[in-house]
């Protein structure tokens, strides 16, 4: 376990780990579940455990869409949605590890895409 | 008339500019004018959570002390503006290390502590000019159609920072649609996500999201959709599979109150 990445993701998000009372509540109102290998409660106790390099390898880290559906359903206030926030950080704060390049971007577009797209998807998987 | 700041944002300019001329030209017959801030820039779509970003709130709080130097609420269309810009400023408010960072890097002639007042477009419509008025100035009303509100994600949450309405069970959308003499249409997808950005890299997830929006307006019988988002109108437009037709709610708005031909001239 690495406690430096463990107390550095904690710090970034914000978020009090221990809240949580592993109801799942936030897993079953994520709307990228199916797509998750890692859900959300899964994201809160594994940051708790310290096991963060298994999170910043996974995919899911990609999947989240920032809907805060989980930080307004948790009874006990955890906000999960930070926790994956930090994590994702964690992974693309590191050199050369943009989930996005500017390269990729012709590719994706069509008429009617709107910029706010472009630009959600840059804030969230790139540095 | 009163005068508010009015920041449309970076879609409102290119892709939803149909978003924004009916806000405009509706606000105006509501006897609000809608100024632009001489500068602005793009809000960044998502606002970051992370203690430690300072650098990616500092659009959103330029906006917002533009809006405290004129002396002036701030008015939002877009979600996810209206998402970013609300979140920034409910945590600068808050958080005196986020302050201090960013007051710092800014130098303004005063610091900036969340001073100024955001309103969302349609708590503009329920706050400032009350839905009862707006009733009376509707000169075609939706008589007999049934109007799906589409919130999605941005509208409403977090609730604690965007106080825009209940989260689980907001009523400000169908208050507006009875306004302009609609009949709205309540169903369950009605607050969850569209999809949203995932559309840029993953097709099938955001026609799984859309496509169970889309499912459960029909389901209630909905005649159509409105919505705030670009994004949202896009993903339901065209990742969803689904043929009942999407507009902006400004878009209602104005032909309600009979300036849809002069927009259009």
């Amino acid at each position: 376990m690495n406690k430096n990445l463990q107390e550095q993701v904690i710090r970034t998000s914000g978020v009090n780990v221990l809240k949580c009372m592993r109801c799942g509540k936030c897993s079953g109102t994520c709307p990228s579940y199916d797509e998750m290998e890692y859900h959300p409660h899964q994201f809160v106790y594994m940051v708790e455990k310290g096991d963060i390099e298994k999170l910043m390898n996974s995919k899911s880290l990609y999947k989240c869409l920032t809907c805060f559906a989980c930080v307004e359903r948790c009874p006990r206030n955890v906000e999960p949605a930070k926790v994956v926030e930090a994590v994702r950080l964690a992974a693309v704060r590191q050199q050369g590890n943009n989930h996005l390049i500017p390269d990729q971007i012709p590719d994706m577009l069509d008429d009617d895409l709107p910029q706010q797209a472009i630009v959600t998807a840059f804030r969230k998987y790139t540095k | 008339m009163n005068t508010f700041t009015y920041y449309p944002g970076c879609t409102l300019r290119t892709k939803a500019k149909d978003l924004d001329a009916y806000a405009r030209s509706s606000a105006e017959a509501l006897g609000i004018i809608l100024e632009e801030p001489s500068d602005w820039q793009c809000c960044g779509g998502a606002y970051t959570t992370a203690t430690n970003e300072n650098a990616t709130k500092l659009s959103a709080v330029r906006t917002l002390n533009a809006a405290k130097e004129l002396g002036r609420p701030l008015v939002t269309v877009c979600s996810a503006c209206h998402n970013v810009i609300k979140q920034t400023n409910y945590d600068i408010s808050r958080d005196e290390q986020m302050a201090f960072k960013i007051n710092n890097y800014l130098k303004l002639d005063e610091p900036y502590n969340g001073e100024t007042t955001v309103y969302h477009y349609l708590e503009m419509l329920r706050d400032v000019v009350g839905f009862n008025n707006l009733a009376q100035k509707v000169v075609n009303p939706f008589k007999g159609k049934k109007i799906a509100a589409y919130y999605g994600c941005l509208l409403l949450r977090p609730s604690k920072a965007l106080a825009m309405d209940d989260p689980e069970n907001p009523t400000i959308m169908e208050d507006f649609i009875k306004a302009i003499g609609g009949t709205p249409v309540i169903y369950a997808q009605r607050n969850e996500c569209c999809g949203g950005y995932i559309t840029m890299e993953d097709k099938a997830q955001a026609a799984k999201r859309s496509g169970a929006v889309m499912n459960s307006a029909e389901d209630q019988g909905a005649d159509m959709v409105i919505t705030a988002c670009p994004l949202c109108l896009y993903n339901l437009k065209k990742n969803s599979g689904s043929s009942l037709p999407v507009y902006y709610f400004t878009e209602l708005l104005a032909e309600a109150l009979g300036l849809k031909e002069a927009n259009n001239e």
